[in-house]
This record gives structure tokens, C-alpha cells and sequence, in this order.
């Protein structure tokens, strides 16, 4: 049984509505459906949207190449993660599937073309930009956010140089206890030997390699319970070899794990083991360290007094919790870093101001995935729930988000019987008379054939193409 | 009354159609089972409430053996214990039969959406001779499943 596809048992489900005889759906009609957005919502929702057989899916990308934080996101050392890309390229095979890279939201393409050519849209254009702590010092040398720095390792064609990051520091401070703070903490202290054979580019493995860094601080608002990160990474962190975590005690008095439910309860018990084995331990061998810091607020980034533009400190509030909200002691601290890097979270953007934008809380007004006020307009991933979870939540959001456009198709919600120009619109005639040259899935196989070849010349996975020019060189090569 | 629906044990093409990596079809849950001694039975229960009853073999993936019948459990890592999008409930006293759980997977189950004592990962249970009768019933994991009262896990 050599082929892929298997036949899906739909009875009793709503896409079986979809296809029975009573379907207000036109036979054979073609649905074209644009996802604007290629990370893993774009490719879950379309994998959702394409159970339906009449539909057509167009996705398109801004940048040439496909699968967004997957991509560029996630860490170089976690590998395992990205084999969701084997089902996105199985989607993008779809013979009712296509990939349209380098095609911009808002300046290519506005919302309301791609509105006027598909019978429905949907958003999923992500987070990409970042949170801002919003105090003084921000804006100094050596005060990065995380995005900028993973950006960097995970070589993003708009990375920060590598002179922007201070490696010539014994210490970096890291603001935020979720798991992309642990990610940057991992990444840093990580042996070079475990960071090799990945993906991450040459230029961040050399810089690595040379780093003096001997410390990281992962700094917290909150105490030991309300942290962000999850058990995996933090237990990933724990094992590194060669580095000592340092957990202090009276972070941990009086806590008591017996009455909490399983993920924090297990969370909170290793964090226990962990401080016991320091305490234990009669000396680590560990050349580098990390720690967690509770209860502290950044005030402000202090720069040096000889050279003002580069951080030399972090002026912390100390805080105590009420009701698990962090409340100032009115009490402060200085700690010296050379580094800092604050990754307290992304957040969307709104490229084109016809798109119904929460400015507030940084996502697309939505129900469910329905754009709200605008029928046929549908969003997935971090622009419909904001910037948290892993790929399990992004995935069932975006199902959720496809199967309810299925619906709506089958309820008629959607005008899916005028036609619609589709990519015979947006790329033939807007983006032509742009002068915009896309990208398509077998150009992006070029480009991913090229990075596998140059990597194995250096016994890595991939070595990526750095910057946009060159993967439209290779892609039309 | 569920349905069952001995229509999933044909593998087919069309109406809905499977995305899995290329590949996938070489995997040892494409073979039929050769002889009775080898046949592993297991229900599966979809997040509507279908059952899917299933011939396996000893050796099979449950998760891969999903894939082959078109049932809809995802396997974004590959069953590499990277994801917990392959979340599954064990239900009965089969659960006590299957090799515990291994630090890593229980890592994993402390991100799935719906976490109950009865979770595993699918890509993490094969198929044995004792493990004949298994039922499998997937998660329903969406916001919809919170209109039901059913009150989420913080994670």
C-alpha cells in the first residue's frame, strides 16, 4: 500500500453534512479559500480546510520561505520539533494547494484584494513583534529582546549583527520565566559540541564557541508557582552537562505541592529536587551556571558611567505576592549584567487597518476563529489567541478555526457561488503590475535542498540561506 | 448507542484525504497481520463519539495504526516525544497493562490540553497480545469543550 492518502470515516461529522445531498453546497463548486500566514496555524488550518474536496487553498507567505516559527522559533537543539514540516509539505502537495512566498500583507497585497479574489480568508500571520518591559535603558547597548536574540541563532533574514550582542560578559541577565527564556538560557550555556551538528548558523556557533559568558539569571516578577516555563525545558536545563543550577531555599518555604494538580506539582517537585541537590552536592564540577531569580521587576536598564550607551546593570524592584499578583516592597537592588535579554513575550502587529485589530490585547477580534463583523473572514494561531502555547494549542486552535469555516461553508455563511479571481488575481494581475515575483513550493524545495547540501558539507542539518536576496537567487536560480 | 463502523478498515481514497509524511506508508502498521496469533484488536473513539474497531497486530503503533485507518490523531514530531498532539485516553484496565509511562512522556502529558489519570501519548503504546480489546478515545480539544463545563487545566 504505497500511497499516503487514506480515506477519513466522516459519519456523524460535520463534514460528512458538508458532502450529503442536502449540502446547500453547489457540486463540484471550487471554494477558493486564501490563509495568509505560512507557520504551523497556516498549515494546520488549511490541512482542516482541504478535508473538504471541493475547496481550493492558497497560502501565502511573506517571507520566501515557508513555516514560520517553526523555522525560526524554534531551537536549533530540539530538532524533533520541526517534523511537523513533513506534514506541511504534505499539505502544500495537496494538488489543491498552493504556496505563494514572498507576498506581503499590507504592502503587496492589501486586506481588502485578498478579501475581493477568495470566497474566505483567513489570518494567520503570527506575532512578530515583541513586548516592551517600558522603562528606562531599553534602548541601550546590549539590551536585546528575546526575539531578536533567537532570531539571530535561528539565522532570520532581519537578525540583529552579532557585534550587537555582548558575549565578552561574565554575566547575562535574562527578564521572563517562560520557555523561550529557558531556550536563550539553554542556548548560551549549551556545550558547543550539542549545537554543532544542528541548524543554527555558523556565524551564532562561532560566536558561541567564544563566548565568556559563566552566568545566566533568569529573572521573574513572580514566585517559584506562577512560572511560565514548562517541565520539559526546565528539566532540559537542569541535565545540561557541565552547568549547576542554582535554586535558592527561601524561594521555597512553605510551599507545598501535595494539594496541586499534576503539571505544577511536578514542575514545583523537580525545582524541589533540584534545590536539594545543590545543597547536596558537595562541589559541581559545573564551569557555568544558571539561576532563577523570584520576585523581582526590572526598573531600569542602567548604562555605564564611563560609556552611557551600554548596560551595565538592572535596577530590580523587590516584590511580594497578593493573590498571585506582584506587589512592590518599596525595597530595590542593582544586579550587574553585561548582557541583557527580555523575553517577556511577543505580540501581533496589524499590517493593513481594514483588519479588525485589538490593539489592547494584540489579536484579531474573533470568535472561535470568526472574525468578528466580517463574514468569510477567519483567523488561527497567535493573531486569534495571542502569543502562548506550544504546538498542541496552535494546532487544535487552528482545526477548530478550519472546521468552523467548513461549517459555515455548509451553512452557507459564506458566498461561495459568485466567482472569485483567486491567485489568478492577486498573482497575475496585483502582483505583477507590482513587479512582486513570489515564491512557490518547489522554488522553497530548492532553496531547503540547497541549505541541506551546505550543512552536510559541515556535517550540520541544514546550514539556512541568510538573507532574503540570496533565497530568491536560489529560488530563481 | 455509538456506531461502529467496520468502513474504517478500508484503507481508500478520497472524501476526506489524509496528509502524512511521505513515507509513513512503509511503516509496519501498513501490513495486515499475517495470522490470527498476531491480531491485536482496538477501538478506537473519536472526538464525536465514533468507534472505529480496528485489526492490528502485535508491534503496531497506535498511533501509526490510526494514521493508517484514517482516524484523526495528529503525530506532528513523528513520534520522536516531542508534542502531545497525539494525546490519547486508555480507557478500562487495559491502562494498567501498558509499560509505564517514561519520564519523558510524562514531561510531555503535563502540556496536553484535558489531562486526565488516563492519559497517553498514542505514539507511545504498542501493540501486544495482552493489550487485545484496547479502546482509545481521543481528546476533544477545543474551546467548544469548555461550553460543556468541562473546566480546563491551567498549563
Amino acid at each position: 500500500m504505497a500511497s499516503q492518502f487514506y480515506m477519513r470515516q466522516f459519519t456523524g461529522s460535520r463534514i460528512a453534512r458538508l458532502f450529503s445531498s442536502s449540502s446547500t453546497l453547489p457540486q463540484n463548486s471550487n471554494v477558493k479559500v486564501c490563509v495568509v500566514g505560512a507557520g504551523a496555524a497556516g498549515f494546520y488550518t488549511a490541512q482542516q480546510i482541504l478535508k473538504a474536496p471541493n475547496t481550493q487553498v492558497d497560502i501565502y507567505e511573506s517571507l520566501p520561505v515557508p513555516f514560520g516559527l517553526v523555522r525560526y522559533g524554534v531551537a536549533p537543539d530540539h530538532p524533533e520539533v520541526k517534523n511537523c514540516i513533513n506534514t506541511f509539505t504534505a499539505v502544500a502537495k495537496n494538488p489543491r494547494c498552493r504556496y505563494y512566498g514572498n507576498v506581503k500583507l499590507g504592502s503587496d497585497v492589501t486586506f481588502k484584494q485578498f478579501r475581493d479574489a477568495y470566497h474566505a480568508i483567513v489570518l494567520t500571520y503570527g506575532a512578530d513583534n515583541e513586548r516592551t518591559l517600558g522603562v528606562p535603558g531599553e534602548n541601550l547597548k546590549y539590551v536585546l529582546s528575546a526575539r531578536q536574540f533567537v532570531n539571530w541563532y535561528n539565522g532570520h533574514p532581519s537578525r540583529i549583527i552579532t557585534e550587537d550582542i555582548n558575549f565578552d560578559a561574565d554575566h547575562c541577565a535574562i527578564v521572563g520565566h517562560g520557555n523561550v527564556a529557558l531556550d536563550v538560557a539553554r542556548i548560551l550555556l549549551a556545550p558547543i559540541d550539542k549545537l554543532k551538528t544542528t541548524d543554527i548558523t555558523e556565524e551564532a556557533l562561532d560566536a558561541l564557541s567564544r563566548s565568556r559568558i559563566k552566568r545566566v539569571s533568569l529573572i521573574g516578577r513572580r514566585g517559584p508557582l506562577q512560572v511560565a516555563f514548562t517541565i520539559k525545558e526546565f528539566r532540559e536545563l537542569v541535565k545540561l552537562e557541565g552547568v549547576g543550577s542554582l535554586l535558592d531555599a527561601n524561594d521555597f518555604v512553605g510551599i507545598d505541592t501535595s494539594k496541586m494538580q499534576r503539571p505544577r506539582k511536578r514542575l514545583t517537585e523537580l525545582m524541589l529536587q533540584t534545590l536539594e541537590r545543590n545543597v547536596s552536592a558537595a562541589s559541581p564540577a559545573a564551569s557555568k551556571v544558571w539561576d532563577l531569580k523570584f520576585l523581582r521587576s526590572p526598573l531600569e536598564f542602567l548604562g555605564d558611567q564611563s560609556n552611557k550607551e551600554r548596560v551595565v546593570s538592572i535596577r530590580l524592584a523587590v516584590n511580594r505576592l497578593e493573590d498571585e499578583r506582584a506587589v512592590p516592597t518599596g525595597i530595590e537592588e542593582t544586579l550587574p549584567t553585561g548582557l541583557a535579554i527580555k523575553s517577556v513575550g511577543y505580540s501581533s502587529s496589524c499590517p493593513d487597518n481594514d483588519i479588525p485589530f485589538d490593539a489592547r490585547r494584540g489579536i484579531i477580534e474573533n470568535d472561535a476563529g470568526r472574525v468578528r463583523g466580517l463574514p468569510g473572514v477567519y483567523c488561527s494561531g497567535w493573531v486569534k489567541t495571542g502569543p502562548i502555547g506550544v504546538i498542541v494549542s496552535t494546532m487544535n486552535g487552528s482545526f477548530e478555526t478550519g472546521a468552523n469555516l467548513l461549517d459555515d461553508l455548509t451553512n452557507g455563511v459564506i458566498d461561495s457561488v459568485s466567482p472569485r479571481g483567486g491567485s489568478e488575481l492577486i498573482v497575475h494581475q496585483i502582483l505583477k503590475s507590482k513587479g512582486v515575483r513570489h515564491v512557490s513550493f518547489e522554488q522553497w524545495e530548492k532553496i531547503a535542498a540547497f541549505e541541506t547540501e551546505m550543512g552536510s558539507k559541515k556535517h550540520k542539518s541544514a546550514d539556512k540561506v541568510l538573507s532574503v536576496d540570496q533565497m530568491l537567487k536560489i529560488a530563481f536560480s | 448507542m455509538l456506531r461502529v463502523i467496520q468502513r474504517a478498515l478500508r484503507p481508500a481514497r478520497l472524501v476526506g484525504v489524509r496528509f502524512h509524511a511521505e513515507g509513513e506508508g512503509g511503516r509496519p502498521e501498513w501490513q495486515d497481520p499475517k495470522s490470527e496469533d498476531e491480531v491485536v484488536n482496538i477501538t478506537y473513539i473519536t472526538k464525536d463519539g465514533d468507534e472505529y474497531n480496528v485489526r492490528g497486530k502485535v508491534g503496531d503503533n497506535v498511533m501509526y495504526l490510526a494514521h493508517r485507518y484514517g482516524i484523526e490523531m495528529e503525530g506532528a514530531c513523528e513520534a520522536s516525544l516531542a508534542c502531545t498532539t497525539c494525546h490519547v485516553y486508555v480507557l478500562g484496565d487495559h491502562l494498567e497493562r501498558i509499560p509505564g509511562a517514561t519520564e519523558r512522556e510524562d514531561d510531555l502529558l503535563d502540556l496536553a490540553p484535558f489531562l486526565k489519570e488516563n492519559s497517553r501519548l498514542g505514539c507511545q503504546i504498542i501493540l501486544s497480545k495482552e493489550l487485545d480489546g484496547l479502546r482509545i478515545q481521543l481528546p476533544r480539544a477545543t474551546r467548544n469543550f469548555y461550553v460543556d463545563g468541562h473546566v480546563p487545566q491551567p498549563h
